[in-house]
């Protein structure tokens, strides 16, 4: 197998989550496009671990995992704030810090 | 992924289709399609479900690895946990679950041309750097015993502070989600 296979494959959900972030409204779809990426980087690093035998790759990719968790917690609950403030998830409606 | 099996087709000595390449195939393109729909589905609980397709996409991907401890870890954390946390975000945001309301932002046309400029530059850079670089064909699926050696070895530190991390934000997403 080609490695760039992976990385190809990376590289295309890196892109589509960056397009989810940048152009959903929904405040929890938007949690949802950064897990693409942050999968997308787990997949590169199995890939070069997978490549040069290096072990430290699959750590990283479970620190990621456990990093991912731990953001997804904080984002959701900042998410349940604004809803709370605003009674919308709608990222348009949250411009309170705009000058 | 054109320019790769243009490349397969000139290192004819080694065959393309074999069965692990038709599997990546198969899962990739799941895990593609459902990535966009994904971020184009109005319906939040759909894309909820486009997610675990994704994350089981990957899962698959890391046994085609032969990472077996990060394919059960990935399919334990991510499908067990952080999606049903993500279908209680749904619930609790009470966000639109039919199609009414218009999914995108206005300038969408925005991001899909950051995304799009991103792939044709990680696509150019991937393929100039590692065009030809294949996987070793022995490789042997990698222990847990072996990935729990490194973790709690040369890893330790790192795994502490990972493990005080998930400690800060589980208080911190108690103080921040509390109704008081």
């Amino acid at each position: 197998m080609f490695l760039n296979e992976f990385l190809l494959l990376a590289a295309v959900l890196f892109c589509i989550g960056v397009y989810g972030v940048i152009s959903r409204r929904n405040g929890v779809l938007v949690l949802m496009s950064i897990e693409l990426i942050l999968n997308a980087v787990n997949i590169n690093l199995v890939a070069f671990s997978a490549m040069t035998g290096a072990i430290s790759g699959q750590v990283f990719a479970l620190f990621v995992i456990a990093v991912a968790a731990a953001e997804v917690g904080v984002g959701l609950a900042i998410v349940l704030a604004i809803f709370r403030l605003y009674r919308s998830v709608d990222l348009d409606d949250v411009d309170i810090m705009k000058g | 992924m054109i320019p790769l099996f243009a490349a397969a087709a000139q290192n004819a000595n080694a065959p393309f289709l074999t069965a692990e390449n038709v599997a990546f195939a198969i899962i990739a393109s799941i895990m593609v399609f459902s990535a966009v729909r994904l971020v184009t589905t109005a319906n939040v609980v759909h894309a909820a479900f486009y997610l675990v397709s994704v994350l089981a996409g990957a899962a698959a991907q890391f046994i085609l690895l032969g990472a077996e401890f990060v394919a059960i870890t990935q399919v334990i954390v991510y499908i067990g946990a952080i999606v049903v946390l993500f279908l209680f975000g749904i619930m609790l945001t009470k966000a639109p679950m039919s199609g009414e309301e218009k999914p995108s932002r206005d300038n969408w046309i925005v991001g899909a041309i950051t995304g799009l400029i991103l792939l044709t530059l990680l696509g150019y850079v991937l393929i100039d750097g590692f065009g030809r670089d294949r996987l070793p064909g022995d490789r042997l699926p990698t222990s847990t015993g072996a990935l729990s050696d490194a973790i709690f070895s040369s890893y330790l530190i790192p795994f502490e502070v990972i493990s005080v991390l998930l400690l800060a934000a589980l208080i911190g997403a108690i103080v921040i989600a509390r109704r008081d």
